[in-house]
């Protein structure tokens, strides 16, 4: 350890005003507090300060995703044994994905870091952090079979578009890994809806088993199926979508590890237990509504269902949350969560265009999430007000 | 109006305000109840920068002699407001900064312990005039702040009540009834003369877990209301919010009970006696004591031979809202604490990403959440780097407010007055947002943010 501290110190003048490479402050900085928490002490204010900081706070985040990105990996080799009709142990199915989807994680953290550190450099900025956990969000929410150029132009577009422009970290009105989303979506639309993008190897149609479908729960409803079937033509139980064997993006699949990583949110407090909690109640609420109604095999889906399909349980933990986006204010926060889930499922169900909601529902709360806080500040602030003039008359 | 003002004045003395927002900081190094005999410091400071606005006029030169109570310097903008020398001696040097600024007029003290007479009078048969007039002169009017701005009180305007806070919950902080102790009589007689101050109440907030000594309860003249729950309760600010707050031009005054000690003795004996008990704490301090000292003393005499070897900061005050200083530096004029901390100028490699078994934090991603009853070491490092605001909702966890404490922090940074105004400017300090700045994962300098927003408002308003 003291040994590569000592490197670090020998070429750091290099790196400071006046030395050779003075124009890669900033990239040599982001290495060098990557290595070590620097020796910075307070000078102002408190003395003493907590551990966590914002290094920590992302890092938390892209734990919290490990279980979603484990299953993902399994079950994009596990629908495609299905689909090519092969037989696959546990590990060789992982394998399989982790293959498919390593690179693009890949050149999502190679693609977005490098933008960061551009902009970082140009701005005399410290890097931030924040594209730890935007940089493996992108991938688990795009189809397998997405090509690495495309997650690369989309990952640009959002770094530059969904957050620098508005002037980095902290700053930007979107969610940046939906955004990158959002892109894909309405530029490569072929590449990010239809029934042969969710399962790798459907789009060359090599080797599939005849009869095999690729389409997803939501896409099958999307054209009034009578009854939802899995891949394999079997019915699709409650089962199968907790479990997330199903076809989807990458990472959203399975409820059930989504979930283990909203309880680690949670507990360590980085996620908003009342955003998570709102959306789904707005979900509920949504869908009960809807079944009341019935006519459609949208509609009548269970409402239940509703939560576990499409990009659902993964937007309302690990994008509705993100802070920045985010409504800011207590109350403010039921608000943005409810109506998330409110309109994730009126785009889902009611809307032919977009078979799944969750991400315009997002994007769209993001965008309204400041006029809600704005609501919330001004009662507070009437509030106030009316405690200045009671004490005034008494 | 007579009778609801005694209906709501019972009915405060038995509720207890329960705090639930906050953050008792576990640290080592408590102060041990003793009062420990060291030879005093020989030299003694009062330091202009302990009192933020005020702008210093010198009076006293180097090598003149002074008494306890000789007029060092006062106020150019309030020439009203003076500071006085706590000991009797030679005034040794004006020690100043960049720009020339005024840091700290030290006074050697020659042993003699000489007083400026202000003559004793029962504050009872002066009226309001005279006693602002005498705490004025023997320069203890700087004890006395107000709401808003945390500046030293304006004597102009009378405020609507004077508040006491009759305990500490800051980290290490010393035990309030332990400091007071013996001083009944002083302590009511400087509650009298603060009755005189104000039409309203005087309030003296008391924690509720364990009785006060008889200092606070035995006094009369005084509105007590009990706290419970973590720092910052025992905060003045913290406690007018639920007491009585302050809104537009509204105006209360507050005072710690040491100097209401002081304000007593002035009047009982004519004399400007510093003297207060302060307690020497930290992680690095061998022997954690308690002192008897006069306001404004160097701080050598007891930090000397009982510190640990290494790089420590010394400050004066809490680990949350004291101020910088070094070994041979002064107490500053509210300061009834020493903390000793080592500096956190070390690199820890992959320390974001490290388990961190011995750190302190209130986040669970730290295992410090298994042993809440645990004791902390902690240094300087400021544990990050400086970042945007990201992270939302950890402010408010901690600050026992009606306040919306971003909203408040991003009004002031664009200086938009009316929302400051708004949002509640008028009733905060630095120190109320102390430990949002300590939970801060961005690692903002919050308290400078909230003075920065607090002088443009007198700027503008003033």
């Amino acid at each position: 350890m003291s040994s590569l501290r000592r490197f670090v110190d020998k070429i750091k003048p290099n790196f400071e005003k006046g030395g050779k490479f003075a124009a890669l402050q900033s990239t040599f900085e982001a290495f060098e507090t990557f290595l070590f928490v620097p020796n910075h002490v307070t000078q102002k204010g408190s003395h003493i300060r907590d551990a966590m900081d914002m290094k920590r706070t992302m890092i938390v985040v892209v734990l919290a995703l490990v279980p979603a990105i484990l299953l993902g990996m399994w079950n994009t080799g596990y629908q495609n044994a299905l689909a090519i009709g092969l037989e696959r142990a546990v590990l060789g199915n992982f394998w399989f994905g982790f293959l498919k989807v390593f690179p693009i994680i890949v050149v999502s953290y190679v693609v977005g870091l490098g933008v960061e550190f551009l902009f970082a450099q140009i701005r005399h900025h410290e890097v931030s952090e924040g594209y730890l956990v935007s940089g493996i969000l992108v991938p688990l929410v795009v189809p397998v079979d997405t090509p690495l150029w495309m997650v690369a132009v989309a990952t640009v577009f959002a770094v530059i578009i969904g957050k620098e422009v508005f002037g980095g970290v902290g700053m930007n009105i979107l969610n940046p890994a939906l955004t990158a989303r959002a892109f894909l979506f309405f530029a490569y639309p072929t590449f990010m809806s239809g029934d042969k993008v969710w399962i790798n190897g459907l789009i060359k149609g090599e080797g599939i088993v005849d009869g095999f479908s690729g389409a997803t729960a939501l896409g099958q409803a999307a054209v009034n199926d009578p009854q939802i079937l899995n891949t394999t033509g079997d019915p699709m139980t409650g089962m199968d979508m907790f479990l997330g064997i199903i076809p989807g993006s990458i990472g959203e699949t399975s409820t059930l590890a989504i979930l283990i990583g909203a309880a680690f949110l949670i507990f360590t407090g980085v996620g908003s237990w009342k955003i998570i909690f709102s959306v789904f109640a707005g979900g509920t609420v949504m869908g009960l509504i809807l079944n009341a109604f019935g006519g459609n095999a949208l509609m009548e889906i269970p409402f239940w269902q509703h939560l576990m399909l499409g990009g659902f349980a993964f937007g309302a933990v690990f994008m509705a949350t993100d802070p920045v986006s985010a409504a800011q204010t207590e109350r403010g926060r039921w608000i943005y969560g409810f109506l998330i889930g409110i309109l994730a499922i009126i785009i889902r169900v009611l809307n032919p265009a977009f078979p799944e909601g969750v991400m315009l529902a997002i994007l769209l709360m993001n965008v309204f999430a400041p006029l809600i806080d704005h609501y919330v500040i001004e009662s507070h602030i009437k509030k106030r007000l009316k405690r200045a003039k009671i004490s005034i008359n008494t | 109006m007579s009778n609801a003002f005694l209906q709501t004045k019972n009915y405060s003395m038995s509720k207890v305000i329960n705090i639930k927002k906050g953050l008792d900081i576990k640290l080592k190094g408590a102060a041990e109840k003793i009062i420990s005999n060291v030879k005093p410091s020989s030299t003694f400071a009062v330091k202009p920068i302990d009192f933020p606005g005020v702008v210093p006029k010198l009076v006293a030169r180097p090598g003149d002699m002074v008494k306890a109570g000789t007029i060092l310097f006062f106020d150019k903008g309030h020439p009203e407001v003076k500071f006085a020398s706590p000991v009797s001696g030679e005034v040794k040097a004006v020690n100043r900064g960049e720009r020339r600024r005024i840091l700290e007029v030290v006074v050697e003290a020659d042993g003699k312990n000489e007083y400026e007479d202000f003559g004793a009078a029962d504050p009872g048969k002066l009226d309001q005039e005279q006693i602002i007039r005498k705490i004025q002169d023997a320069g203890l009017w700087p004890s006395i702040r107000q709401r808003p701005y945390a500046v030293i009180a304006r004597s102009q305007s009378e405020p609507k009540a004077i508040f006491i806070s009759g305990f500490n919950t800051a980290p290490l902080s010393p035990d309030m009834d332990f400091m007071v102790k013996g001083n009944n009589s002083a302590f009511q007689t400087g509650i009298n003369a603060l009755n005189k101050l104000t039409r309203g109440e005087v309030h003296l907030s008391l924690q509720s877990d364990y009785p006060a000594d008889e200092v606070f309860t035995q006094a009369s003249g005084v509105t007590l209301h009990y706290f419970k729950g973590p720092h910052p309760a025992g905060n003045p600010g913290v406690q007018i919010h639920h007491i009585d707050p302050v809104n537009k031009d509204e105006v209360v005054w507050y005072i710690q009970p040491q100097e209401v000690i002081m304000i007593g003795r002035l009047f009982e004996q004519g004399v400007y006696d510093a003297a207060r008990v302060i307690a020497v704490t930290g992680s690095e301090v061998k022997k954690p004591r308690y002192f008897k000292v006069l306001s404004g003393t160097c701080i050598e005499p007891y930090v000397l031979d009982n510190v640990n070897s290494g790089a420590l900061r010394y400050i004066s005050g809490n680990v949350l809202t004291g101020s910088k200083i070094n070994k041979i530096g002064y107490l500053g004029y509210y300061d009834s604490q020493v903390t000793v901390l080592p500096e956190g100028n070390y690199y820890e490699m992959f320390g974001w990403i490290a388990p961190g078994f011995k750190k302190l934090s209130v986040s669970r991603s730290f295992p410090s959440w298994l042993t809440p009853g645990r004791e902390y070491k902690v240094d300087t490092n400021l544990k990050g780097g400086e970042r945007p605001f990201v992270v939302t909702g950890e402010y408010e966890k901690v600050l026992p407010m009606n306040i919306y404490p971003m909203h408040l922090l991003k009004a002031i940074l664009v200086d938009d007055i009316e929302k400051m105004e708004q949002l509640g400017i008028f009733e905060v300090a630095e120190e109320d947002f102390a430990l949002c700045e300590f939970v801060c994962p961005s690692k903002i300098e919050i308290q400078s943010i909230i003075r920065q927003g607090i002088d443009l408002m007198i700027k503008e308003l003033e």
